[in-house]
């Protein structure tokens, strides 16, 4: 997979949707193409959010809590830890690779840098975290509302 | 120091003086002589009649006689020439000579300030007085009497030949000096005036450039740039509007001389012409004196620079003599130690009712009386203004008492020689610097008070070492060699540089820097043919790492160095050099730029492949780069282009959409090249390099070894499976290949993986070893303000002394690494005296006696329950 195919999987995360594809080549460019090998942990529970991962080919598993145990599953094309690497805390679960699966790691000392260079970059992905927190409080308004109703 | 210039000239080059002045005054009878000749050729021999005539018993004809007085000029113009040169060579010297011990003198006289005198002297001011400033007082010390006495000597002689010819015409002469000496020294004055704010505006700017440097960071973090720029430019408009004013003075000088010395012939062809028509003069004599006129306008010339000269050079002296000159310079030390009590310890320290105050009269310390044993372990604790760290300077007799006495063993601290506290004091201050040079430079600097042994011993350098020695005699500098061999192994107790070695690693280990000196060792160097047996052993460790390769899990995180294979994660340049060189020499970004590699490239025909990649490269880095800014760390870590590279490179691009890749010039394709060399194939997956350009990389492998010149045989070495090499890191060495990309936490578990290795092998002390040659950079900026702290620390303790005082010392170390330092340090240290000074009470509870300190003074001396006694 060439730097453009790893262009267009990145466009296709809603967080980065919207972002100027030039600023994501140069992201794509300065980021690491990682293969994990089946069971080989991309981080655990407790870690330092270092940085984000996307997945390019294959599948992982979150686990939680000390059983590690199994909570779902992530495939191709998704993002995964950039909440911990934004807020800068450490993670709140662990990610395992399920088989052979291929990931571009995102460093924070790459993606920090490129918000603070293109502001325009950063309005785009505020725009889309404010838009996740709106349908998660929608979520949890009408779970609310169900509940009182039953 | 001497007060003026002429003390000090008179001071240290009398003899010479003398010597300058009597061949000056024996030269003037030449001179004088050569004047008179051209009379006596023209009235005598072209002129005269009476041939043929009798000089020293032998007879001549008009022709031979003309022929034999030219000869005798020609020959008084070899001897006045011989004179001239023989006088501006000793002046040279004895000029460079002054220059030497000034400097010299200077400089120690920075080692000789009080402490308290650096807080009033900016250092960036002291610098260019002792570089540049007394440059010129060293040119001017050869002249200082010559110059006077020759040109002086010289004008009189032939002012004194035209008077000798005409008494009116020697009037005229000189009938303008008079003007000139009034009107040019009230030119002078002023410019003395602007010259000295010069030479000030200057130290400043020189001070705000240092200043700026050390700073640099809280002027980024303040975004401060654009005040300091401005900051510097209102600087160098001051010093623009000075040196204008200057240079309009001394042009003005310039001028008025001009102008009057033309004015002379005036009165030699009025006066001089009616006198010869009138017969009173002779055609020759008038001939001689315009001839003699013309010869007087250098001397006078150079009398008139030597008077401006000496004036701002006197100045300069004064002004920089005057900062050099605090009050309570601290003593000179003697060449040699005289050690009668070397092993006598210093006893207790006994402070008697001691009181500090600074400049501000401000009590530092306030009747401060203290008793501490030798070998007791003692903390002094307190907040920054309790006298605690003044306390500590004190004691470590850097900090005389203003009252009071300060006594070891007895004896008063201040009457104390200097090497006897550097030999028995060990004090560590809070300023974490290094001096530019290895670790193990800074850590043997306790151990090398004087030359122990002669260092190197060759027949060349024993001449070289003659010579210098009697030239540094001659120069006031000390004659001790800096090639000697300094380090005194009996102070560590130590008998051989091994040994000296392991004991610097182990103390290294007391203050917690073992990994750091470790993960130093690896990044180092070797020279592996001297040292054959390190170069054995790493080979061992190569094949230790080879052999679990074999594990195909280890096996995905290395890919070995392999001759006749391309390697995915090494850039395109190391794949084609396939070797190391000396840092700086042959590294990829200025590959393109070396005309060997660019002869390789075509012989094998890559050269057009090449450069078309480094095209497709040189237009994505500039899509990439283009619009971020330069300061942005992306640019650095990601760029294969600086930033100041960037814009040639867009036009580059440019260039090549507008009019195509061939009209390229030969430079322009070399800077483009280096951009090929850096590309790692699976690092920047850009999928630029096929198969097919694989084999001819594999080839232009072959061609480059095959001529290497001989230019750049001395900085490079090939990589070859079964031999270390001289220019690559130990760990490169160990590791042959280059750790993959593209597998999680590579970097790291390669890491374990050698660190396994050379454990087994038992070589991790080897590797240390190494670590101890580490360059620490400029003020020791290649190691963390920590790692600097233990090395302080650890060099005091590696010179074993009766006492170790750490003032504030540690306090760049996080918490548990000072808890844990300080435990180790005073086990280590359990039958020394230990005396720490410390900001945090919790710390000086590790100690069994505390003091605290209060507005100078002792608020509570109390033991420690708990504390581990020694």
């Amino acid at each position: 997979m060439s730097l453009v195919e790893e262009v267009d999987v990145i466009k296709r995360i809603p967080l980065f949707s919207k972002v100027d594809p030039a600023r994501l080549k140069l992201l794509a460019f300065a980021s690491e193409r990682l293969t994990f090998d089946d069971g080989r942990f991309f981080f655990r529970s407790g870690d330092e959010g270092d940085s984000a991962y996307i997945i390019l080919e294959g599948e992982a598993e979150i686990l939680v809590g000390e059983e590690e145990a199994v909570v779902a599953k992530l495939g191709a094309n998704e993002l995964i830890g950039e909440i911990a690497m934004i807020c800068n805390k450490p993670r709140t679960a662990s990610v395992r690779a399920k088989g052979e699966v291929t990931a571009l790691r995102i460093p924070k000392d790459v993606f920090m840098p490129m918000l603070t260079e293109f502001p325009g970059m950063a309005l785009e992905i505020t725009i889309e975290l404010a838009n996740r927190l709106e349908r998660t409080t929608q979520q949890l308004v009408e779970r609310t509302m169900e509940g009182t109703e039953q | 120091m001497q007060d003026t210039l002429f003390q000090f000239v008179f001071r240290y080059s009398m003899r010479q003086q003398i010597v300058i002045l009597t061949i000056t005054v024996l030269s003037f009878p030449f001179l004088y002589f050569s004047l008179d000749l051209p009379k006596i050729i023209i009235n005598e021999a072209i002129g005269g009649k009476d041939f043929p005539r009798t000089v020293l018993g032998l007879q001549f004809d008009q022709v031979p006689y003309l022929l034999a007085l030219s000869f005798v000029f020609l020959a008084l113009v070899f001897i006045n020439g011989g004179f001239k040169y023989f006088l501006e060579i000793y002046k040279g010297k004895v000029g460079e000579r002054m220059l030497r011990r000034l400097r010299f003198q200077l400089y120690d006289r920075i080692l000789r300030f009080p402490l308290p005198h650096f807080r009033r002297i900016p250092q960036g001011e002291l610098i260019p007085m002792i570089t540049g400033e007394v440059e010129s007082v060293g040119g001017f010390v050869g002249a200082a009497i010559s110059v006077p006495a020759f040109y002086g000597g010289t004008l009189l002689v032939i002012l004194f030949f035209m008077f000798m010819q005409d008494v009116v015409l020697g009037l005229a002469a000189i009938s303008l000096y008079p003007i000139q000496a009034i009107l040019i020294p009230i030119l002078q004055k002023r410019l003395l005036h602007y010259n000295r704010r010069r030479v000030r505006e200057i130290r400043r700017l020189a001070n705000v450039i240092g200043e700026s440097v050390r700073g640099v960071t809280d002027i980024h973090a303040n975004d401060a740039s654009r005040f300091f720029r401005t900051r510097i430019s209102d600087r160098l408009g001051r010093i623009y509007s000075i040196r204008y004013k200057i240079y309009r003075r001394k042009f003005l000088i310039k001028f008025l001389n001009a102008f009057l010395g033309q004015l002379t012939p005036f009165f030699f062809f009025s006066i001089g012409g009616y006198l010869v028509i009138k017969g009173d003069l002779t055609l020759g004599a008038l001939v001689a004196i315009l001839a003699a006129y013309k010869d007087l306008a250098s001397p006078w010339k150079e009398l008139l620079n030597y008077y401006q000269q000496q004036a701002a050079i006197k100045v300069k002296y004064e002004q920089v003599v005057r900062c050099f000159d605090p009050a309570r310079l601290l003593p000179e030390p003697p060449l040699a130690t005289e050690t009668p009590e070397e092993d006598a310890p210093l006893g207790d320290f006994k402070l008697a009712n001691v009181t500090v105050v600074d400049d501000h009269e401000f009590k530092n310390l306030d009747d401060v009386s203290l008793d501490i044993a030798g070998g007791e372990h003692v903390a002094i604790t307190g907040i920054e203004t309790s006298g605690r760290f003044e306390l500590g300077l004190l004691l470590g007799g850097l900090l005389p008492p203003t009252t009071g006495q300060l006594t070891l063993g007895g004896k008063a601290l201040s009457r104390m020689p200097r090497e006897r506290l550097g030999r028995r004091l060990g004090y560590v201050g809070n300023d974490p610097f290094l001096f530019a040079g290895t670790l193990k430079d800074n850590l043997y600097l306790g151990l090398k008070q004087e030359p122990v042994g002669p260092g190197e011993d060759s027949p060349e350098w024993a001449a070289y070492e003659k010579q210098y020695l009697a030239e540094a005699k001659l120069s006031g500098n000390p004659p001790l060699l800096l090639a000697a061999d300094w380090v005194d192994l009996k102070r560590a107790g130590v008998t051989s540089q091994e040994e000296l070695a392991d004991r610097t690693i182990e103390v290294l280990g007391c203050v917690g820097m073992n990994s750091d000196l470790y993960e130093m060792g690896l990044r180092s160097t070797g020279d592996f043919d001297r040292d054959s047996e390190t170069g054995a052993r790493l080979l061992e460790a190569r094949r230790a790492i080879r052999d679990r390769l074999t594990d195909p899990e280890l096996g995905q995180l290395i890919e070995p160095f392999d001759p006749g294979a391309f390697n995915h994660s090494a850039s395109v340049g190391e794949n084609i050099m396939f070797g190391a060189s000396v840092e700086g020499v042959l590294d990829a970004a200025s590959l393109g730029q070396e005309a060997y590699m660019r002869r390789v490239l075509n012989h094998v025909d890559l050269l057009d492949s090449a450069t078309e990649i480094s095209i497709q490269v040189a237009e994505l880095m500039v899509d990439l780069f283009s619009d971020i800014d330069p300061g942005n760390e992306l640019f650095e870590r990601f760029s294969f282009i600086s930033a100041d590279e960037l814009p040639e490179i867009v036009e580059l691009v440019q260039f090549i959409k507008d009019k195509g890749a061939r009209r390229l010039k030969a430079a322009q394709k070399s800077q483009l090249l280096s951009l090929f060399f850096q590309l790692v194939p699976t690092r920047h997956r850009l999928g630029l390099i096929n198969d097919q350009l694989i084999m001819k990389i594999l080839e232009a492998r072959k061609e480059f070894a095959r001529d290497l010149p001989d230019s750049l045989k001395p900085s490079f070495e090939f990589f070859d499976p079964d031999k270390v090499n001289r220019w690559a890191t130990l760990q490169d060495n160990i590791l042959f290949g280059k750790v993959v990309y593209g597998q999680p936490k590579a970097k790291e578990r390669v890491g374990e993986i050698i660190k396994e290795v050379i454990d087994s092998l038992n070589l991790r002390r080897t590797v240390m070893r190494f670590g101890l040659d580490y360059h620490v950079g400029p003020g020791g900026a290649m190691l963390s303000p920590a790692q600097r702290q233990k090395v302080m620390i650890a060099r005091q303790v590696l010179k074993r002394p009766d006492t170790l005082i750490l003032n504030d010392c540690l306090n760049s170390l996080d918490g548990a690494a000072q808890i844990e330092a300080i435990a180790r340090i005073r086990e280590e240290c359990r039958e020394r005296r230990v005396v720490a000074c410390l900001s945090q009470k919790e710390l000086a509870q590790l100690f069994p006696r505390v003091v605290t300190m209060d507005k100078g003074k002792i608020a509570e001396d109390a033991p420690v329950l708990g504390a581990v006694a020694e």
